[in-house]
């Protein structure tokens, strides 16, 4: 499955993070800002959090897809360049968590993002929140498939 | 036709584009160490900035919808050819390559200022609204530190000594005769004048190079990267290589400038490291101490302190200082 050319190698080395938060609770997205952070420096792998959708190569989503972000969530996705995956960050992002059957979500992110681009890659990374070693060893899980 | 292939071995292999992009990613690592240092981590490997550069040749390039695409598509590359001209006549004049005076110092000042005018373009050319901001940031934080550095760069230009009882001028705009004067009369920066003309000159390659606090055109915590905001792929590649040129060029056009070129000896080559690197490190250490001031007191900060010093600077060169 992982690509062996150039290209492919030079994305496991450098993967490019673009964080979506998608109305979550911000404790994912305090993990996720840990990762940065001396005690883990995901820099070391060549993790970088980039501000920008179109430079990124993975996007982070956190949090339940409320139905006001969904839009925003999918054209997000869309500005992403190919070849480009996510990391859903958390039990909200994989499944909704708590939030489940709530009247303001429009359903769990790896959904929303299926409905323009149906062959999207996911990598799934349950816990309220997930510790940063799991969500490092899911970004691991991920490069190892590109 | 003997001098075209010479010309273009010097543009395309050594110390043109092949060199200096080598360099400069390997110099775009040693700032990325140095920052992980500095805020106690490890950092990347090496190899860091090499294979960023492979992975974004191997995306996709979109062009957005609004944006003019041949000015979007064409700009990084116009960035990066200009910055390797610049790079390639400042090491030539740099290590006294063979082959006479390429260019002077006017044209190099010329040639550091295309990439951040293709920035600009690029940036107006995506149509994003940040795009838009990123470049009329850009664009007054060039009109601010032009002119200190060239005020700063023309004091190098009006150097005169008495060596031995004798006059000795710099006089000459050529990069190739101020390395020359230097051989002379020893360095620029050994005068006051020279002090603060360096000083003026690093302020204003810090802005150049577009770090903190002068980074108000990428501002990638407000305006997500400013003017880059809409690339991606070979395009974004192109202009991160741009940026890694000017960081391989800018030191060294200073130290050639103030601080005496290369002399081809080990002790001078040696010496020629040691000396780029403290500039790259100074660069990367004030990066790091400082915050993002906003533009207008950037543009204060440039066109009132700094051109001052620069102005006195040039006055105490007149002098003979």
């Amino acid at each position: 499955m992982a690509s062996t050319s150039i290209f492919g190698r030079a994305l496991r080395r450098s993967p490019w993070v673009f964080h979506v938060g998608t109305s979550g609770c911000n404790n994912c997205d305090i993990e996720i800002a840990d990762c940065l952070t001396p005690r883990f420096d995901v820099e070391r792998f060549g993790v970088r959090l980039v501000g920008s959708p179109r430079h990124a190569d993975v996007m982070l989503i956190s949090g339940p897809v409320s139905t006001a972000c969904r839009k925003a969530l999918q054209e997000a996705w869309l500005e992403l360049p190919r070849p480009r995956a996510a990391v859903m960050v958390g039990v909200c992002a994989c499944s909704m968590g708590g939030y489940r059957d709530a009247y303001s979500v429009a359903g769990p992110a790896d959904k929303v993002i299926r409905e323009v681009d149906p062959d999207a890659t996911f990598v799934y990374v349950p816990g309220c929140p997930p510790k940063p070693e799991t969500i490092i060893a899911g970004l691991v899980k991920l490069l190892g498939e590109v | 036709m003997d001098r075209l292939g010479e010309w273009l071995f010097f543009y395309l292999v050594f110390p043109g584009a092949a060199f200096t992009a080598a360099l400069g990613l390997a110099m775009s690592w040693v700032d990325r160490k140095v920052t992980a240092l500095v805020q106690w981590r490890r950092g990347p490997g090496p190899s860091q900035p090499f294979w960023d550069v492979v992975k974004l040749l191997g995306k996709e390039v979109v062009v957005p919808e609004q944006a003019w695409a041949g000015g979007f598509l064409a700009f990084p590359f116009v960035a990066l050819a200009a910055a390797t001209l610049a790079a390639t006549l400042t090491w030539h004049a740099a290590l006294r390559l063979p082959g006479g005076a390429l260019g002077d110092l006017v044209v190099v000042v010329y040639l550091l200022a295309i990439p951040s005018l293709a920035v600009i373009l690029g940036g107006a050319a995506s149509g994003n609204p940040l795009g838009a901001v990123g470049s009329s940031r850009d664009m007054k934080l060039v009109l601010g530190y032009e002119l200190p550095l060239v005020i700063a760069l023309l004091v190098a230009v009006f150097q005169h000594r008495t060596v031995e009882g004798q006059d000795v001028t710099a006089a000459t705009l050529s990069l190739a005769g101020i390395v020359g004067f230097q051989d002379a009369a020893g360095a620029v920066l050994y005068r006051p004048s020279g002090v603060l003309a360096l000083f003026v000159a690093l302020l204003c390659c810090h802005a150049k190079l577009g770090f903190v606090p002068f980074d108000q055109a990428e501002a990638d915590t407000e305006i997500a990267e400013g003017a880059l905001v809409e690339y991606s792929g070979p395009p974004l590649a192109m202009f991160k290589l741009t940026q890694a040129v000017q960081l391989a060029t800018l030191p060294v056009l200073l130290v050639t400038v103030f601080w005496g070129g290369v002399t081809t000896t080990p002790v001078g080559l040696a010496a020629f490291v040691v000396k780029v690197l403290l500039l790259l490190v100074l660069f990367v250490l004030v990066k790091n101490t400082n915050p993002r001031v906003r533009i207008d007191q950037a543009m204060r900060f440039f066109w009132g302190p700094v051109t001052g010093v620069a102005v006195v600077a040039l006055v105490l060169a007149r002098m003979g200082w």
